[in-house]
C-alpha cells in the first residue's frame, strides 16, 4: 500500500446538501429526480448560491444503462439543472458510486482546477420488475467466479453474516434490533421511503388487513412479526426482508468548494478533513469473510488525513445495505472491537442518544438504497446533523464531528468521509 | 498446444471444469496458488503461471440459502418454495472459492456448520455445446 499520511494539496469544504424524496416513482425518470435534489440543495446553501459558479459535475450512478436504458447520465444531468457546458462526469463504483464520485470532486478542488464542484447520485431502480433488479444488482458482483454459482446481493452478506455468527456466537436476532432501530430513525426522517416503525408497520398491515378483510395477523410483539415467514420473509438465510434495504428510486446532490471561498456561502460550512478510499478482492479471496479489508484501509487513511480516531467521531451513517453490514462496519471503523459490534444496537450504543449514533437518518434499511445516490445522501444526514437541522431526528450534543462510510458491491470499493463544522 | 500454453482465463477454466477438472493458476516464481486463476501474481508480480490441478478436497468457509435467486436459477426451478445453498469453500491448496454446495438441507440451514469437510461435486447443465458446468462441493 502507497504512504497513507496523504493530505489534499488544497482543502475542500461542503457548503450545501440535498436529496430528492426517497421511494418509487414510477411517473417520474433519474433527471426529475435529481433535479429534486438539486433545488433541496441549493435551499441548503445559506447565501450567495448561483448556479452559473458551478465548474465541474460529478455524478455517481450505478446502472442507468440497464435500470432506465439510459447511458451517458452525466451530461443529462448537467442538462437538467441548467450546468451544459460544464464538464460532467459520470462515476460507477457500484453502491459506492456518489460516495466516490464526492472523492472525485474533492480531488478536482484539491487539484486547484475548480472551486465550486457539484456532486451527486442518482438511481432509479423500480422501472425493472424485482427478478431483473436482481439480476442488474448481480452485475456487481463478480460475473465469471460468483454469479454462475447462484450468488445475490442478499446471498453474499448473508454468506458473510454465517462466517460472522461463527466466529462470534451472534443470532439472527442481533441483526433485527439493526432493523428495529434504523426503522425508528428513519420514522422521523420526512425523506425516507420506509419511514415507519417497524410497530408502526405492524399495525399498518393489521389495518390494511381489516379493511380488505382478510385475517388480521395475531403478532404479539415486534419479535412475533420479525419471525412470521410471511410478514417477513427469508430472502437469503439468515437474512429476511427486513434485514435488506429496498429497491429505490432517488438521487442526492452537494456543492463542494475550496475552503479558501467557503465562507462566502455559509458562516459554518463543513471542512471534509478525511477522504479514504479503497479496493479489496471478491467476497472469496479475503482472507477474512467478517470484516471488510477496504472499508478498514479507507477509515485508516480518512482517519490520518484528518488527524482524528474513531473516538472522536460523534455520528456515522454507515452503508447498511443489509443490517450485519452495518454490525461489520462499525467494527470496521474501529467503533467497536472485532465481534463486538453485534449488539450495540440492543445495548442503545448506536441509538440517536447513544454514545456513537449510527444512521440516523434511518439509514439505507429504512431511507431507502437507491444504489448510485447512497454515498451523497450520507453527505446530507451528516450535514444536517452537524448543523443542527435534522429536526425531530437531531442528535443532542452540538455535534461538529461527523463520518460517512459508503460501500460497493460486498466490499471491493470503500469510501469513507469525515466532516468537521467550522466556527 | 501445451497446457501452459492455454491462457490463463476464465474461459479456460470453465473448458476444463465443463470436463470435471478443477484447475488453478500456481506462480512458477513464488509458488503461490490462484483460484480464480490469474495471469499476473499480485504478491511478486511476475506474470509466469502454470496450470495445476486441485483436490477437489475443502471446508466450508461461508454459506447461504438462496430464497430469491437470480433468472437462471429461477429457471432451473429454484425459488421461495425450493431454496439452493450456494457458499464459500476453502480448498485444501489454499484458495477460497464460491461454489454451489450439495448434500445439505437448504431448508435447514441453521444447522450447516462452517468447517464441514467438502468435495468436487461439478453439476453439470445442458448437453453437447451447451453444456455448462458449475462449480459445486458436497458433504464427504
Amino acid at each position: 500500500m502507497p504512504d497513507n499520511h496523504k493530505k489534499l494539496a488544497r482543502g475542500v469544504s461542503l457548503v450545501g446538501a440535498g436529496m430528492s424524496k426517497f421511494g418509487s416513482f414510477p411517473e417520474k425518470s433519474s433527471r426529475d429526480l435529481f433535479v429534486e435534489a438539486f433545488q433541496d440543495m441549493s435551499k441548503s446553501v445559506d447565501k450567495n448560491f448561483d448556479h452559473h459558479g458551478i465548474e465541474y459535475v460529478c455524478i455517481g450512478n450505478f446502472s442507468s444503462d440497464l435500470f432506465e436504458g439510459q447511458s451517458h447520465t452525466a451530461p443529462i444531468m448537467a442538462d437538467a439543472v441548467g450546468l451544459v457546458p460544464r464538464a460532467a462526469v459520470r462515476v460507477e463504483d457500484a453502491c459506492a458510486s456518489s460516495g466516490v464520485a464526492m472523492r472525485q470532486g474533492i480531488l478536482a478542488i484539491a487539484s486547484g482546477l475548480y472551486d465550486i464542484v457539484l456532486v451527486g447520485g442518482i438511481e432509479m431502480m423500480t422501472k425493472l420488475p424485482t427478478s431483473q433488479v436482481t439480476d442488474t444488482l448481480a452485475a456487481a458482483g463478480d460475473v465469471l467466479y460468483e454469479i454462475p454459482v447462484g450468488f445475490t446481493f442478499p446471498g453474499f452478506y448473508a454468506a458473510m453474516a454465517s462466517a460472522y455468527f461463527d466466529r462470534y456466537g451472534a443470532a439472527p436476532e442481533d441483526l433485527m434490533q439493526v432493523a428495529l432501530k434504523n426503522h425508528t430513525n428513519g420514522a422521523l426522517n420526512e425523506k425516507a421511503q420506509f419511514g415507519v416503525t417497524i410497530p408502526d408497520w405492524m399495525e399498518k398491515r393489521k389495518k390494511s388487513a381489516e379493511r380488505k378483510g382478510k385475517p388480521v395477523p395475531d403478532w404479539k410483539d415486534e419479535w412475533d412479526f420479525l419471525h412470521d415467514d410471511r410478514a417477513n420473509p427469508m430472502i437469503s438465510w439468515p437474512l429476511r426482508l427486513f434485514d435488506c434495504s429496498p429497491i429505490t428510486d432517488g438521487a442526492t446532490a452537494a456543492l463542494l468548494v475550496a475552503d479558501d471561498i467557503a465562507k462566502k456561502f455559509t458562516d459554518h460550512p463543513l471542512k471534509i478533513i478525511g477522504s479514504g478510499q479503497a479496493s479489496d478482492y471478491p467476497l472469496h479471496d479475503r482472507a477474512d469473510l467478517t470484516s471488510i479489508g477496504a472499508a478498514k484501509l479507507a477509515a485508516q487513511e480518512a482517519y490520518q488525513m484528518a488527524g482524528v480516531t474513531a473516538k472522536d467521531i460523534q455520528l456515522a451513517e454507515v452503508h447498511d445495505c443489509f443490517t450485519i453490514a452495518e454490525v461489520i462496519a462499525s467494527e470496521d471503523l474501529g467503533f467497536f472491537e472485532p465481534g463486538t459490534g453485534y449488539n450495540q444496537a440492543e445495548k442503545g450504543t448506536t441509538t440517536r442518544d447513544g454514545e456513537i449514533p449510527i444512521n440516523t437518518s434511518g439509514g439505507l434499511k429504512a431511507k431507502g438504497h437507491p444504489v448510485g445516490a447512497s454515498g451523497i445522501g450520507q453527505a446530507v444526514e451528516i450535514f444536517k446533523q452537524l448543523r443542527g437541522r435534522a429536526g425531530a431526528r437531531q442528535i443532542k450534543g452540538d455535534p461538529s464531528l461527523g463520518l460517512a462510510h459508503n460501500v460497493g458491491a460486498t466490499g471491493q470499493t470503500c469510501v469513507v468521509h469525515i466532516f468537521q463544522r467550522e466556527e | 498446444m501445451s497446457e501452459n500454453e492455454i491462457p490463463f482465463t476464465a474461459y479456460a477454466f470453465q473448458q476444463y471444469l465443463n470436463e470435471d477438472q478443477l484447475k488453478a493458476s500456481r506462480c512458477k516464481g513464488c509458488q503461490k496458488t490462484y483460484l480464480p486463476v490469474r495471469a499476473i501474481c499480485p504478491d511478486c508480480g511476475q506474470s509466469d503461471m502454470e496450470w495445476i490441478d486441485l483436490s477437489g478436497k475443502g471446508k466450508l468457509a461461508a454459506y447461504t440459502s438462496v430464497y430469491i435467486g437470480p433468472t437462471f436459477m429461477n429457471e432451473q426451478g429454484y425459488g421461495r418454495d425450493k431454496p439452493y445453498l450456494t457458499g464459500i469453500v476453502e480448498l485444501e491448496e489454499g484458495p477460497k472459492i464460491s461454489a454451489r454446495l450439495l448434500g445439505l438441507d437448504p431448508e435447514n440451514p441453521s444447522n450447516i456448520k462452517i468447517g464441514t469437510a467438502l468435495e468436487l461435486s461439478i453439476i453439470k447443465i445442458g448437453e453437447g455445446d451447451d453444456l455448462s458446468a458449475q462449480l459445486a462441493f458436497k458433504t464427504e
